[in-house]
């Protein structure tokens, strides 16, 4: 089966692979490049265990279909952290044990950044309804929510 | 299985022609929020794939002279984040703004939200209310028609093969109109409309209403557009007789089936308490937030 070749960028760097049509983004992420932070919950969407951002653009990539990275810069939770240093809320999910078994938490981590970068200094309804795409089956959001509200603070170097 | 193919055309033309030599198993490709579930779960298995964001038409929102209008790939994130659309067309983003998360709607598009023909799509009978046309292009060219005659049933629509929706056109409001959406989910988020109204109304400066455009989602195989619920309001300052009326005649326009989400007397009862805060508030907004 002919496949294609797509060129895009993932965490800064360029990235060159191969996939069949039919692929999604998460497959190419997880099964060829090993990237395997973005999890599959339920594949159609529901769950955001997937998240990632395309050019900025904070999205499902089960939704997403792998061709469609071509010229794209997608980021996902492996660039998240500065080498051995957590992003702030990185750190913030550690301090307020905002997790449990830990599927969703690569997920929620980026929409939290993502929601950050448009909206430094939500309200804690702007974080539930920012986060409102990632289920959770653990913690119940409570921890969650505080996690990103403290980073959010720290962050603002309130 | 054959080979799935894959195209990202640039412009209508190439896309027409690809979508017509595809001969009826060509699917079209926006956002994907709904083309790629339907893959996932093995309801659909095209031979080739048209991915129609890069071409420009698609793309855009446009400020005309005698309305706005917007690209059917456009995403809900995009239409969120521009500020003049917002502010000019409230009752449709009621309905954007309710679809799905925000990952959802960092790629779901109207046109796909409209011509993925669910009952209960929420962009819909905002924008019907609003008296919304699509254009659309085909291998026989160029044409115009009213949202509501898009969907014919659910999942269907009255595209021809190789027919797409390039954009939307929203007629300038006359003075003093408001639009609103609400839908009934037994969620607050992320979830399916168990009814969804769409009103636009337009006051004279007496304050009587003097049009008006009634639509409900989830209560037919289609959106309906409910003229007696719309009747019930012009002549009137959309008071409580008026409301009441309103809401009786949303009932009666619904004719639902049962379903996971509800039954049909909760539908057709809901439509109707519905109906009347919708109402509330496009009358809100046609005062411009005076009241």
């Amino acid at each position: 089966m002919k496949k294609h070749h797509v060129s895009t960028t993932i965490n800064g760097d360029e990235v060159d692979f191969l996939c069949e049509t039919s692929e999604t983004l998460l497959d190419v992420l997880r099964d060829h490049l090993h990237l395997t932070g973005a999890k599959e919950g339920c594949g159609t969407g529901d769950c955001g265990a997937c998240s990632v951002t395309l050019d900025g653009v904070l999205v499902c990539s089960c939704l997403v279909l792998g061709v469609e990275a071509e010229g794209k810069e997608i980021e996902t939770i492996e660039g998240m952290a500065d080498g051995d240093e957590l992003h702030p809320l990185q750190r913030k999910f550690v301090e307020h044990i905002a997790l449990q078994c830990g599927i969703c938490t690569p997920g929620l981590l980026i929409s939290a950044r993502s929601l950050l970068e448009k909206n430094p200094n939500p309200t804690e309804e702007e974080v539930r309804f920012g986060l409102a795409g990632n289920l959770c089956r653990c913690t119940g959001y409570q921890n969650i929510i505080e996690a990103v509200m403290d980073a959010a603070q720290e962050m603002r170097g309130a | 299985m054959t080979e799935m193919k894959y195209e990202v055309p640039t412009s209508l033309d190439d896309a027409v022609a690809l979508l017509a030599d595809g001969k009826g198993n060509a699917k079209v490709l926006a956002g994907g929020t709904d083309v790629l579930v339907q893959m996932h779960m093995d309801l659909i298995e095209p031979d080739l794939i048209v991915d129609i964001k890069n071409i420009s038409e698609l793309r855009q929102i446009t400020k005309e002279k005698d309305g706005y209008r917007f690209g059917a790939a456009v995403s809900g994130v995009e239409l969120m984040d521009h500020e003049d659309f917002c502010q000019t067309w409230p009752g449709i983003m009621d309905g954007v703004s309710l679809i799905g998360s925000l990952q959802v709607k960092g790629r779901a598009s109207v046109g796909g939200n409209v011509c993925n023909a669910s009952p209960a799509a929420d962009s819909v009978p905002a924008m019907i209310a609003a008296g919304a046309t699509a254009t659309i292009v085909g291998p026989k060219g160029k044409r115009d028609i009213p949202v509501e005659e898009i969907a014919t049933g659910p999942g269907q629509t009255s595209l021809e093969d190789g027919e797409i929706v390039v954009s939307f056109f929203l007629p300038n409001s006359a003075p003093g109109t408001g639009g609103a959406y609400q839908r009934f989910t037994p969620r607050t988020e992320m979830d399916i409309a168990v009814v969804g109204v769409g009103i636009s109304l337009t006051l004279g400066d007496d304050g009587v209403c003097s049009s008006a455009k009634v639509a409900l989602g989830a209560v037919a195989a289609t959106a309906l557009i409910a003229e007696a619920a719309a009747a019930a309001l012009v002549g009137t300052k959309v008071d409580k007789a008026a409301l009441d009326n309103l809401a009786a005649a949303a009932s009666a326009a619904c004719k639902p089936i049962d379903d996971k989400r509800g039954t049909k007397e909760y539908r057709i009862k809901v439509a109707g308490v519905l109906a009347r805060r919708v109402a509330l508030i496009a009358l809100e907004r046609a005062l411009g937030g005076k009241e």
